[in-house]
């Protein structure tokens, strides 16, 4: 079978390094503005971890298949290693190291993951506690079956399923008994 | 990732000028696959355009009772939508089948429409692909095929046409709105995605510098209940070995407006006009979705790894049209 060389066929001259202009984006990372120039090619998530030592976000597969690299675009969960830093210009973006409150006091979800154990070597735990943020702010219901699918952006290679998905039931049915019981104030 | 220039459209206008003055460009507006495919540097333009700023992401109702997806709306944001869940449910199950949580909020419609093939060797960036480097051959004929289409190959292409939404699009009769300098036009769903064929790196019915604005779906027929099933490896993140998009309605008992629409077997989103045609007029019966069934699959052409979706597809078909039957009778 012939194996054909990458640099082969019929496709147009990428510019150099150098032709490219660089980007100068402004953002909100964990509350803070941040001006930072970067090249077109730059991906949110090298720029969260190498510029602004967000290394809680987390490079597994850098192919949207693993979820260790979730954050909050302006509230939303997304994979940061499938987006251009300059797609984040204007964005409020919240990582894991912004998550707990200014005073330290944890996150609810931050608090079940410990009150139930719900990792083992970790790796994947920034990313499954801000994609379980995330997943409070959808319109997904509390049974197994539905919060089970609601987390299936993020992986776990040990297999701590079980406790992460009791931790992240315990937050999402406290919040719904919250909010009908302020229904029921109003 | 090779460099590459990077320039931000806030107009349809301009973003197909911007993208006609390059040879090699391409329009940026989720990013899900575009990132993904730069990366691998099986993609290589060398120009991005961006669309996220062309205002382009609502959901508008029609007149006729149909709807216009923007372009830019997010799959999540289509999928919860409560017109969608209502009158075109196979549509908001497809879209939350597909992907994860994470990635359907970051993913576009039109984006989804353009979702480029899942084949190892395409994403390989070295073996003999035609769809990738026209004229080197195919890695997957002979090759690992498990994954493979059945249905619409031809001996230059078996890649199989990956998404959720555009089988759904598909039986929903959609229409793709293209815009571009020379004006709009709206092209139907099943002209929208090309056949390998000779020309398998052709993917699409549209024109360098044109840009899809939106999609229209035709309002939802009278009485009719829809489904989506989807066959995979595991039970959530993971593409369709097998998926089925039905559609009918019950007219004093007999099978009205019928659409049956496949992927994860097909070179593109597939839609089986002569199952549809077996039921129409018909009392639904098991025997009766057997027989569509089995027309939807004939033709298929299989390779050693990807004979069992025949079979698989077939059962996908007939379950998904028991329990369309279902839904129509619940509606009453």
């Amino acid at each position: 079978m012939k194996l054909i060389n990458r640099d082969e066929g019929a496709l147009a001259r990428s510019p150099s390094s150098e032709e490219v202009a660089q980007t100068s984006i402004e953002l909100r990372v964990n509350g803070r503005r941040q001006v930072v120039a970067v090249e077109p090619r730059e991906v949110l998530l090298d720029t969260l971890r190498e510029r602004f030592a967000c290394t809680g976000v987390k490079k597994g597969c850098d192919h949207g298949q693993c979820g260790a690299c979730t954050i909050l675009l302006d509230g939303r969960r997304v994979n940061a290693c499938l987006m251009l830093s300059v797609m984040a210009e204007g964005c409020d973006l919240r990582t894991i190291e912004g998550i707990a409150s200014e005073n330290g006091e944890l996150h609810a979800m931050q608090q079940a993951f410990l009150d139930h154990d719900a990792f083992q070597c970790g790796y994947c735990t920034c990313g499954q506690i801000v994609s379980a943020v995330g997943m409070l702010n959808e319109p997904w219901s509390a049974d197994p079956q539905s919060l089970a699918e609601s987390m299936s952006g993020n992986l776990c290679r040990c297999g701590a399923y079980r406790n992460i998905l009791a931790a992240v039931s315990d937050v999402k049915r406290a919040g719904n008994r919250r909010e009908a019981s302020r229904d029921e104030d109003l | 990732m090779k460099p590459f220039h990077y320039e931000r459209a806030s107009t349809v206008e301009e973003a197909c000028s911007m993208s006609t003055e390059s040879e090699e460009s391409c329009f940026l507006a989720g990013g899900t696959t575009l990132i993904d495919l730069l990366k691998l540097n099986v993609m290589r333009p060398a120009k991005v355009v961006d669309v996220r700023n062309v205002d382009m992401d609502t959901v508008d109702l029609l007149e006729d009772g149909g709807i216009l997806i923007g372009a830019n709306v997010r799959n999540s944001d289509l999928a919860w939508h409560q017109k969608v869940r209502r009158d075109y449910q196979a549509l908001s199950e497809a879209l939350l089948s597909g992907a994860s949580p994470q990635l359907r909020n970051m993913a576009t419609v039109a984006g989804n429409v353009m979702q480029r093939a899942r084949c190892p060797y395409f994403r390989d960036n070295y073996s003999p692909c035609n769809k990738r480097s026209p004229g080197s051959g195919c890695a997957a004929l002979g090759g690992y095929a498990r994954s493979h289409a059945v249905l619409g190959t031809s001996e230059h292409c078996i890649a199989t046409h990956p998404s959720d939404m555009c089988v759904a699009l598909a039986a929903f009769e959609a229409k793709v709105r293209v815009e571009g300098l020379a004006g709009t036009r709206d092209i139907p769903f099943s002209d929208f995605h090309l056949l390998p064929g000779d020309r398998p790196d052709r993917e699409h019915a549209i024109d360098p510098g044109e840009l899809i604005t939106g999609v229209v779906l035709p309002p939802n027929v009278e009485g009719a209940s829809s489904v989506y099933l989807k066959s995979r490896d595991r039970a959530s993140y993971e593409f369709a070995l097998a998926s089925a998009a039905v559609s009918f309605a019950l007219v004093e008992g007999r099978i009205a407006a019928a659409r049956i629409a496949l992927g994860g077997v097909a070179t593109k989103p597939w839609r089986a006009f002569e199952a549809e045609n077996c039921l129409e007029g018909n009392e639904p019966s098991s025997e009766l979705y057997e027989e569509a069934a089995a027309l939807a699959m004939e033709g298929a052409i299989t390779q050693p790894d990807n004979a069992y979706k025949v079979p698989l597809a077939r059962g996908l078909i007939v379950r998904a049209l028991a329990i369309a039957r279902e839904r129509v009778e619940a509606q009453v």
